[in-house]
């Protein structure tokens, strides 16, 4: 046991992937993912096997699990933003009213708008955490604030409606490519790239070890600063683009649009194993997280579970994945230091 | 020694570091030839470890010259000093835990293959090379965490040779190796300097100075005193230059009677920390506990009064056996202990000084458990009187006095206790000479009436000056007992730097 923790080179590259494959947390939470959409399957064929429930089981977390990458990545870097919710808002109510204003915009220029307006909005989260030598907590719970304040100005009592954008926009957000809903797709190419970026770039690794260690970061010489910007204007940028699915999935747009989401973002990251003191954990553990969280939602009501209840575990399974991962992290240390004296 | 021709690597000349009003560093001068291991040597707090964070790129120098490789250079960050080539392995190593040794070895300048993607095989491979160079069994692909000091350490050096430095500095690295590790870790060193590698190395073990090292280079109070040859020198020579100098009489102490046995410590043991301390204390007496940082002065202090636990041994105070690990019976019996991390451990900032003084005796003032500012203010006067703390009123918060009122309010709130034995661990730190001269005059007036005191001390001129007996600690033992005629800078000196291993052959 302790030898796969030791002495990892001793076996071949193919055990080694399934190891780490078999161990990781990810594959623990899409496994209880698979056991939610199951019971509520046993319990309702249509759940999965309908076109409306297989297209709803994929459709409804796209926009968060766009979010909780983001997320995840500031999170990883011993950092939290909670300012993401009033970003998406923000730039949600932005494409209504460039829709408004220019009807024929084209769709690709909306988005780099939305996902440009939530990197500056992350740069000065970043900017703020990085030069203030506040914790990032603070900050983003001021940003969170004061962005949503600027929304409330901008929107007042106004709202977008499904007719102010054009049709073409709307039908991105319930259009499918083969069986798979476009925002889907999208969501899903965004976490390839930032999952690839993460593991073999040298910015993403050092993205972990500044949270791992940040005292070692400044003694290794990292760009301490630099990094913690870009893991907020990563996540301003992709809570942004999640504005604007946000527009074409819903149709309407208040100035509450995205109250909230920051927490089931940072809960998402948390349940997919990325650990809440920074330095582990994957964009994958955190979208698979925001699946686990959404489709637990719908399943709930669907097995019978009344209201309270549906809230109260999903509380659980926040503190279960922390507990889980003290557990694990303590266990394995011991397992290390039991390894040594051995030696 | 052939490369004394050749042009150094390092040359530091006249370098000045300040801190406000405090000079870290005044004068530090070094020069480190390519192919030379430099051992740089002196007291706590002689400005060895400012002068490494300069080369370092920690700190920047105010004043002074700092050559490396016959380029005048000035740092900025860590970042640069790495990339000039120099490599700098602190006492605890650094590691970020939750990644791979690979990783830890290549963080920041990682091997890239195509497309600017980090290439893990290749960096895997040559972490293996260079582990199979230093002949050590490590995976380079587990996770740091867990790893051993020694470990760590070989992970420093593994950084230090896949950057291909040409500067190795190490901070004190043999201070937690075992000597299997010490032999391993040499041996690693000495094949760096044969590849023409320039190495300085700090260390407060003169034996493996001499055995190790090529030049010798002592520093004092900041100040560069003296380089020689390893073989024109000897261990006394480099005593004398690190102490040399006179112990001012700046201590007002005053001879007390000497009484009965107060504290009796026998066999205290606790596993990798200390082994087989005993002595005694006696009534009026001030015993300095002498020794280097991380000695284990503190430790056996604190197990002494209880705060750590004890696998073995015996405390007895006045006759009376002193239960390990219980801190409350220790004040009961007539304890007192005074923490060096004062703001932490020893005062409440934010309370008032009357709070403050009142905190252990609260049992006694509460009336049916409720405590008033009243009683506070009345049980604490007339000890903050009797110190002189200057604070306007006893309601003032305790976290804007200066270093040396808070001290004496930590002092005040212990002898409200009215103890019969103090131990005080670093008295003066952080406080300034007026100050100091006032704390030591109070130790010296407890004494004479009778107090037991313990005084822990990195001063070597505040051990001499106000203890009547000394006793030094080294790698967790006793190693040396003087009385105050015979206490000497270097008889204390030798006894501080003893091998356990000499200590107990």
């Amino acid at each position: 046991m302790s030898d796969t923790l030791v002495h990892p080179s001793e076996q071949s590259a193919t055990k080694r992937l399934l190891n780490d494959i078999l161990r990781s947390r990810e594959i623990a939470i899409a496994l209880v993912l698979v056991a939610v959409i199951a019971a509520a399957t046993a319990k309702n064929p249509s759940f999965l096997f309908s076109a409306n429930g297989w297209r709803d089981l994929w459709l409804t977390p796209s926009i968060l699990v766009l979010v909780a990458i983001g997320q995840a990545v500031v999170i990883i870097t011993r950092n939290v933003d909670l300012s993401v919710g009033s970003i998406l808002g923000m730039s949600a109510y932005l494409t209504g009213t460039l829709f408004v204003d220019n009807p024929g915009l084209p769709i690709v220029v909306v988005m780099v708008a939305g996902a440009a307006l939530g990197l500056l909005l992350g740069v000065i989260n970043g900017a703020l955490v990085a030069f203030g030598r506040v914790p990032a907590l603070v900050i983003t719970l001021g940003t969170m604030y004061i962005y949503r304040g600027i929304v409330l100005t901008w929107a007042g009592s106004n709202r977008i409606n499904a007719s102010d954008m054009p049709r073409e926009f709307l039908n991105l957000g319930t259009q499918s490519l083969l069986t798979i809903p476009v925002l889907t797709i999208i969501a899903l190419l965004a976490l390839i790239a930032v999952g690839y970026y993460l593991s073999t770039a040298r910015g993403g690794r050092e993205m972990y070890a500044i949270g791992s260690d940040p005292d070692a970061a400044d003694l290794y010489g990292l760009r301490v600063k630099r990094r913690i910007i870009a893991a907020f204007a990563l996540c301003g940028a992709l809570s942004g683009l999640a504005g604007v699915l946000y527009a074409a999935r819903y149709g309407t747009v208040s100035s509450s649009a995205g109250s909230g989401w920051e927490l089931q973002a940072v809960g998402a990251a948390v349940i997919g194993g990325v650990a809440i003191f920074g330095g582990s954990g994957t964009v994958w553990g955190a979208a698979i997280g925001a699946m686990l969280l959404l489709t637990i939602n719908r399943a709930l009501p669907i097995l019978g579970v009344p209201d309270f209840w549906q809230r109260a575990v999903v509380g659980a399974l926040i503190i279960g994945a922390i507990v889980l991962d003290r557990w694990l992290s303590t266990r394995q240390e011991r397992k290390l230091l039991e390894a040594r004296d051995e030696e | 020694m052939s490369s004394r021709s050749t042009a150094p690597v390092l040359e530091l000349v006249d370098v000045r570091k300040t801190f406000g009003s405090v000079v870290a560093l005044a004068n530090g001068s070094l020069t480190v030839h390519p192919g030379s291991i430099h051992a740089l040597v002196g007291e706590n707090g002689a400005g060895k470890s400012t002068l490494v964070k300069i080369v370092a790129g920690l700190y920047r120098c105010d004043a002074g010259d700092f050559r490396f490789r016959d380029a005048p250079v000035d740092f900025g960050s860590t970042a640069e000093s790495k990339d000039a080539g120099i490599a700098v392995i602190y006492q605890e190593p650094t590691l970020f835990p939750d990644l791979s040794v690979t990783e830890n070895i290549f963080m920041g300048r990682q091997l890239l293959g195509s497309g600017r993607r980090i290439d893990k095989a290749a960096m895997h491979d040559e972490a293996s090379a260079i582990f199979t160079r230093l002949g050590v069994k490590l995976d380079p692909r587990r996770i740091a965490r867990g790893l051993s000091i020694a470990d760590q350490q070989i992970i420093e050096i593994a950084k230090a040779i896949s950057l291909d430095a040409h500067l190795l500095v190490m901070d004190e690295p043999t201070a937690a190796l075992s000597g299997v590790e010490v032999d391993r870790l040499f041996a690693v060193a000495r094949s760096l300097r044969d590849e023409g590698r320039g190495i300085v190395f700090i260390s407060h073990r003169f034996d493996e100075v001499f055995s190790l090292c090529d030049t010798i280079t002592v520093m004092r109070d900041g100040d560069y005193i003296a380089t020689a040859t390893t073989a024109e020198t000897s261990v006394d020579a480099i005593v004398q230059q690190m102490v040399g100098r006179e112990v001012s009489d700046l201590f007002p102490k005053t001879t007390a009677p000497i009484g009965d046995v107060v504290l009796e410590v026998k066999g205290l043991q606790s596993a990798g920390v200390f082994h087989d301390v005993s002595f005694q204390i006696r009534a009026g007496e001030i015993v300095g506990l002498a020794g280097l940082v991380g000695a284990g002065r503190s430790e056996i202090a604190r197990a002494v009064f209880g705060v750590d636990r004890y696998d073995a041994g015996s405390v007895t105070l006045a006759g009376r056996s002193i239960p390990g690990g219980n801190p409350r019976a220790a004040i009961r019996a007539g304890m007192a202990f005074i923490p060096e991390d004062r703001r932490q451990q020893g005062l409440v900032t934010e309370a008032s000084i009357a709070r403050n003084i009142a905190s252990v005796i609260r049992d006694q003032l509460t009336r049916a458990g409720i405590l008033t500012s009243r009683a506070e203010n009345v049980a604490a006067g007339p000890w903050a009187g009797r110190l002189e703390v200057k604070t306007n009123a006893l309601s003032m918060s305790a976290a804007t006095m200066s270093g040396g009122n808070q001290q004496k309010v930590v002092i005040a709130k212990w002898l409200a206790t009215k103890p019969r034995l103090l131990i005080i661990d670093e008295p003066t730190r952080g406080i300034d000479v007026g100050t100091k001269a006032e704390v030591h005059r109070l130790l010296s007036d407890l004494a004479g009436q009778g107090m037991a005191i313990v005084m822990i001390s990195s001063e070597l001129p505040e051990v001499l000056g106000m203890a009547d007996r000394v006793l030094v600690v080294s790698e967790g033992r006793i190693t040396g007992e003087f009385s105050r005629d015979e206490a000497t800078p270097e008889a204390i000196m030798h006894a501080a730097t003893a091998q356990a291993e000499e200590a107990s052959a």
